[in-house]
């Protein structure tokens, strides 16, 4: 691992706004983090809450879930129902210690490239400034809820690494 | 479960190989477990690169294939063709987009090549899982809805009238016709516009395939592609359209006249009972309720007294009437609105008597309307010497509308030449940011135009205001503009000014396009499912648009995109049966607790729970397949197909192939 710490997050894109909005984000050439990394589903209703765990405990450091904005969901209300498992999801998240910037919800419609390349490049330097997540450590190992502690413990580990 | 996976990464050129170490990929790959091959090819997409593929499959016995190229929405269709050209069912193939969501949004190649190996291995560790689907054949329901009684509505109601399929025209306005109706001329080659329009829209009327449905709205649309359900508002004319002769007595006793806030833009008058105009289709007159005397107090009863027809055909109690109709396609030609105006106080519109709108000129200087065709001001007799006529009203204004609203420069023009030929003495200010001509015989109209003598001004016109400064401003309104090519400000005194004002998405639109479950962008434009190759589509099957619905456009283009639709609905009608994604849920009945979240989840009503079993199913017909109830199901009995929590599941391990070693090292807890 090099010293700079480049963090690493799986985007959960719904396949007819946001996918299209980072399609044509590559199409309009717009630069941005390539620290996202996207996985499609059909609607951000799609997104099982077991799926932004699965992704924090394989070592991701943060999950965007990304969907069409309010009233324009392809599937009429996927996406508020994304909404509420989110807010509940980060409730719990928070709960075992892992900062809100960590799980993001964004709203970006199939003509919003910009929209989304701006979301991708404002999270990845959240989390950047938050440092590794280190699922293992922080949230299964000693977590008891000191999780600032654990991290200055976490950073000089990876230091030693 | 050991299978044979192939993997293919493409250059596309140097698309994706500038800024993705493509050889690095294709050799890492090679390597991943199950993987049998794995190549890299300049143009995967090409019939090489296909073949490649389908020699492979047959070959070298793959199982599975993976390609590494540009999106989905691009080239999945394709790839999965050439899997099943090689014997292999096409939902056996996952694709990683390394171009769109990869190579193009950076330089750093180091990082591009990572990210194109997370990518791809997540599709690798993906298709292991992915089963082998059939897609669901779905009938076509000849019959098809056309929202919109415009110029663009009719070429498509026409277009599949003529091809012998029957249609419902719906329009929301007592007539069809829509804006062209109101038009004068038609740029650039000066047709009447009622005498091209009025015959089209007496063949819809004559039509024995057309049903069409005015003053008329749809209200709620159910079901999917091939067999939608639509509910359309018919609303009460007061009318008798059975018995009604269109002899317009009627219209003729009604003693009440209000201003016509919607044909005649405010210029003129119409009666309470009314046609918008002579050449209406339908020819059946409707009562304005707000307006009418019997209505509002229970006296006159004109219409009904004079009506001649037996039995009488004026029915004061008419109601609403619910029409429900079954169709296998929709096109919407809904149209557009202007720009108000009076939004850009500076331009005085309502406070200055003599500053107009585009509309109002329209219907002032067309024969039929109420001044017939004379270019009056505002006090209907005099004549103006000297007219500007402003560019850009509302369009290319970050204040307003960022877009150009492509046809106002041309009927700006055409203002100019008919203000020459009626008032031949008079000067013409043409206010423009850019002139913009393009089509077939525009450019030369504006050359003629030059001819004529009209004055161009390259600038944005800053304010008009009837306070005078010098003599010769006495008693006009004048025109402040900055000349951008001499470099000065004007004050141009004259008579009459006329705005060209945006042309904008209609204020319902939004409702519109819930309603049919497709996209409407900020500006309240329908979104077309690829803005160059499949403009009259939407993302939702089914559906498709045509016209200023989806873009400011002129009468050519909408015409052209009105047949473009009803071509499209044509192609497959005549197929009958269209193959529909597989990608829907199902819900294993035997372990399902019947414990009834996942029945409100479905925003199609697509799941029903049967009583007696204390279970739910979902309807396969109805189900889209957004994963909604998949994701809510306590017991994780209900599988989304290709979307299964197997599938996403490995699809996060693979793509976090680089940052999941630590975790192995650490066994479970």
């Amino acid at each position: 691992m090099s010293k700079h710490f480049e963090p690493v997050i799986v985007g959960f894109l719904c396949n007819w706004c946001s996918y299209r909005a980072a399609d044509l984000a590559g199409t309009a050439r717009i630069h941005y983090a390539p620290n996202m990394r996207p996985i499609r589903v059909m609607c951000s209703g799609r997104v099982d809450p077991q799926f932004v765990l699965k992704a924090l405990k394989d070592g991701a450091d943060g999950v965007m879930i990304a969907g069409c904005h309010p009233g324009e969901c392809h599937y009429v209300e996927g996406n508020i129902k994304a909404l509420r498992r989110f807010l509940l999801l980060k409730r719990m998240l928070t709960q075992l210690g892992v900062e809100e910037e960590r799980v993001q919800l964004v709203w970006a419609s199939a003509s919003e490239g910009i929209i989304l390349a701006e979301a991708v490049d404002r999270m990845t330097e959240e989390v950047r400034d938050l440092g590794p997540l280190n699922w293992q450590e922080n949230v299964l190992g000693r977590g008891n809820g000191h999780v600032v502690s654990i991290q200055v413990e976490t950073e000089l580990e990876s230091e030693e690494v | 479960m050991s299978e044979r996976v192939g993997v293919y990464i493409c250059h596309c050129g140097t698309n994706i190989a500038k800024t993705v170490d493509v050889e690095e990929v294709a050799t890492w790959a090679g390597e991943q477990p199950n993987v049998v091959c794995s190549r890299e090819y300049k143009f995967m997409c090409s019939s090489l690169g296909q073949d490649l593929i389908e020699e492979d499959i047959k070959e070298q016995g793959l199982t599975r294939v993976v390609v590494a190229s540009c999106s989905p929405h691009m080239h999945e269709k394709t790839f999965r063709t050439a899997c099943e050209r090689g014997g292999l069912n096409p939902f056996l193939f996952e694709m990683a987009n390394i171009r769109e969501h990869d190579s193009w949004t950076t330089d750093d190649r180091e990082a591009a090549t990572q990210k194109a190996k997370a990518l791809t291995n997540a599709a690798i560790e993906r298709v292991v899982h992915h089963n082998p689907l059939e897609p669901l054949p779905v009938e076509i329901n000849p019959n098809t809805l056309v929202v919109g009684g415009g110029i663009g509505g009719i070429s498509a109601a026409l277009e599949l009238a003529d091809a012998g399929h029957h249609v419902y025209l719906v329009e929301r306005e007592p007539s069809i016709g829509g804006h062209m109706a109101q038009l004068d001329k038609t740029f650039p080659t000066l047709d009447c516009s009622a005498c091209i329009l009025t015959p089209k829209m007496v063949d819809v009327g004559q039509h024995p395939n057309i049903t069409l449905l005015t003053w008329s709205e749809v209200e709620k649309l159910d079901g999917f592609l091939g067999n939608f359900t639509a509910t359309i508002r018919k609303k009460a004319r007061y009318v008798d359209e059975e018995h009604c002769t269109g002899c317009g007595i009627c219209i003729e006793k009604c003693p009440f006249k209000v201003v016509d806030n919607v044909f005649e833009a405010g210029l003129g008058t119409r009666k309470v009972i009314y046609r918008p105009f002579p050449q209406a289709v339908p020819k059946y007159p409707v009562i304005d309720v707000e307006n009418c005397v019997y209505f509002q107090r229970g006296k006159c009863k004109a219409c009904q007294i004079f009506c001649p027809t037996e039995p009488n055909s004026i029915d004061f109690e008419q109601q609403d009437e619910m029409i429900q109709i079954e169709v296998g396609n929709i096109i919407l030609a809904t149209g557009y609105d202007l720009f108000d105006v009076s939004r850009i106080p500076q331009y005085g519109y309502g406070r200055l008597a003599n500053v107009f709108t585009s509309i109002e000129f329209e219907r002032m200087v067309n024969a039929s309307g109420p001044t017939d065709g004379k270019i009056v001001m505002r006090d209907m007799e005099s004549t103006p010497k000297n007219v500007a006529i402003v560019h850009c009203v509302g369009s290319r204004d970050e204040n307003y509308h960022k877009y150009c609203s492509k046809v106002c420069c041309m009927y700006s023009l055409k203002f100019a030449h008919l203000i020459h030929e009626r008032i031949p003495e008079a000067e013409v200010y043409n206010c423009y940011i850019d002139m913009r001509t393009p089509g077939k015989g525009y450019e030369e109209f504006y050359h003629r135009l030059l001819e004529e003598g009209t004055h161009f001004i390259r600038g944005k016109v800053a304010d008009v205001s009837d306070v005078a400064r010098t003599e010769t401003e006495e008693g006009k309104l004048i025109v402040q503009v900055e000349d951008t090519l001499i470099g000065k400000q004007r004050r141009i005194p004259v008579d009459m000014v006329i705005l060209s004002p945006a042309m904008e998405a209609k204020p319902d639109s939004k409702e519109v396009s819930q309603l049919f479950k497709m996209g409407c962008d900020f500006d309240g434009f329908f979104v077309e499912r690829h803005p160059k190759l499949d403009p009259v589509a939407t993302m939702t099957e089914g559906i498709f648009i045509a016209g200023a619905c989806q873009g400011p456009k002129d009468v050519p283009d909408t015409v052209a995109q009105g047949a473009a639709a009803a071509a499209r609905v044509a192609g497959l009608i005549n197929r009958g049966t269209v193959m529909m994604e597989p990608v829907r849920a199902s819900i294993n009945q035997e372990a399902c607790s019947g414990c009834r979240i996942c029945n409100t989840m479905c925003p199609y009503n697509a799941i029903i729970f049967h009583e007696d079993r204390k279970v739910s199913e979902v309807l396969t017909a109805l189900c889209q397949g957004c994963g909604t109830c998949v994701a809510a199901c306590p017991s994780g009995v209900i599988t989304g197909a290709h979307f299964t929590n197997d599938q996403v599941l490995s699809q996060i391990e693979g793509i976090l192939w680089d940052v999941r070693v630590e975790q192995e090292l650490v066994p479970g807890d």
